[in-house]
């Protein structure tokens, strides 16, 4: 559609202003996403008690 | 529909790049490889995802500490020449743009920081965002000499966060680092004042040249000169005890004090006659000197880790 006049200057400053918003947010995502995958692998057993008796949650015998 | 309305001469419609110039990029980076040292050097282990968040949210900190410096000096930024360019006084970016990316930002790193590593260095980067903006920007900037000699602590901090964010504490190796940079910042600040003529007179800004006078501010810059030497030598022999350390600071001090002697034996004739380029020389080496010294610190920490110490002198 060779009909449409080019993009003014400050049109192309807005999309450029966009699009580095987006990269920005992206990698923000990325970035929380990957480091809940550390933190989870990290944080050593992620278990708590949820009402119902556990072998896991309960003291061994002759334990402290 | 008339292009006319689209005069891009008379349009304030920011790029990118504007944003990201009210973070002071320039700034962030001495604040970013601070920190990396300090997060490396010290005693514990963090994982490299966790730690260039870490990194990227104390660069940000000290962004968003950047944008709200400019969203308050908006007024003396567009007197003095060296700002005239920044986003707000080329009238890029509004105030309150600047005010409300720097409040978001600050939030938003200091929580992100205590969700990546801990609350002591989420703590100790909100201090240092209040300290750079409220004790320096606000307070010390328009009302005393000192300014920069107080207000310097804010750019010593990064270190001692990278430290915490390893090793959850403070710890007398992390306040050396920060010493290193409180005393380094009023040598390199004062003589950029010199050879910046009237820029802070012109702004009404206390600079030691504006209320002490230049002869007394070349005194001044060789006494904390000698102080910095005395600090970062006598350092080689205590927490911070690597050779590589204790050969860079012999050299970069001898470096620095030769430069700093050179700026108290001339007066302002002969600065003007060479256009100040003894100054501008100190100035540039006292950017070198920071990130050399700190290079030293991480080096003597990285052939520790190799087994490969050449020991301690302590």
């Amino acid at each position: 559609m060779s009909n449409f006049r080019p993009d003014h200057e400050l049109h192309q400053r807005r999309r450029g202003r966009n699009f580095g918003l987006l990269a920005v947010l992206i990698g923000f995502v990325a970035l929380v996403f990957l480091l809940t995958v550390v933190k989870v692998q990290n944080g050593g057993k992620v278990e708590a008690f949820d009402h119902t008796a556990r072998p896991s949650l309960t003291t061994p015998e002759g334990g402290q | 529909m008339s292009d006319t309305s689209f005069d891009s001469s008379q349009t304030t419609e920011a790029s990118f790049g504007d944003y990201f110039a009210l973070l002071k990029p320039r700034v962030m980076s001495l604040v970013v490889f601070t920190a990396l040292v300090g997060l490396l050097v010290a005693p514990g282990s963090v994982h490299p995802i966790e730690g260039f968040a870490a990194i990227l949210f104390i660069a940000l900190g000290g962004g968003a500490s950047g944008a709200l410096n400019m969203w308050y000096d908006a007024d003396i930024d567009r007197i003095m020449k060296r700002t005239q360019k920044r986003p707000i006084p080329a009238g890029k970016v509004t105030r309150d743009e600047a005010f409300a990316i720097g409040i978001a930002l600050s939030c938003l790193s200091v929580i992100m920081l205590g969700l990546a590593s801990n609350l002591v260095a989420a703590g100790l980067l909100a201090f240092t965002i209040f300290f750079y903006v409220v004790i320096y920007t606000m307070w010390l900037k328009r009302s005393t000499p000192q300014n920069i000699v107080i207000g310097g602590a804010a750019g010593a901090f990064p270190p001692m966060i990278g430290w915490a964010v390893s090793t959850g504490g403070i710890s007398i190796e992390s306040i050396m680092m920060f010493a290193i940079t409180f005393f380094w910042t009023p040598p390199h600040f004062w003589a950029l004042a010199l050879f910046m003529k009237s820029d802070y007179s012109d702004a009404k800004v206390p600079m030691l040249t504006v209320t002490h006078g230049r002869r007394n501010t070349r005194i001044q810059i060789f006494a904390y000169t000698v102080l910095l030497a005395a600090l970062s030598v006598g350092m080689s022999f205590t927490a911070l005890n690597g050779p590589v350390f204790l050969a860079t600071a012999v050299v970069l001090n001898l470096l620095f004090i030769k430069g700093a002697w050179t700026i108290l034996r001339r007066n302002e004739e002969q600065a003007e006659g060479d256009n100040y380029a003894a100054e501008r020389s100190f100035f540039k080496l006292s950017l070198l000197y920071l990130f050399l010294l700190f290079t030293a610190i991480l080096a003597d920490a990285v052939l520790v880790r190799m087994g490969i110490s050449l020991g301690g002198w302590v």
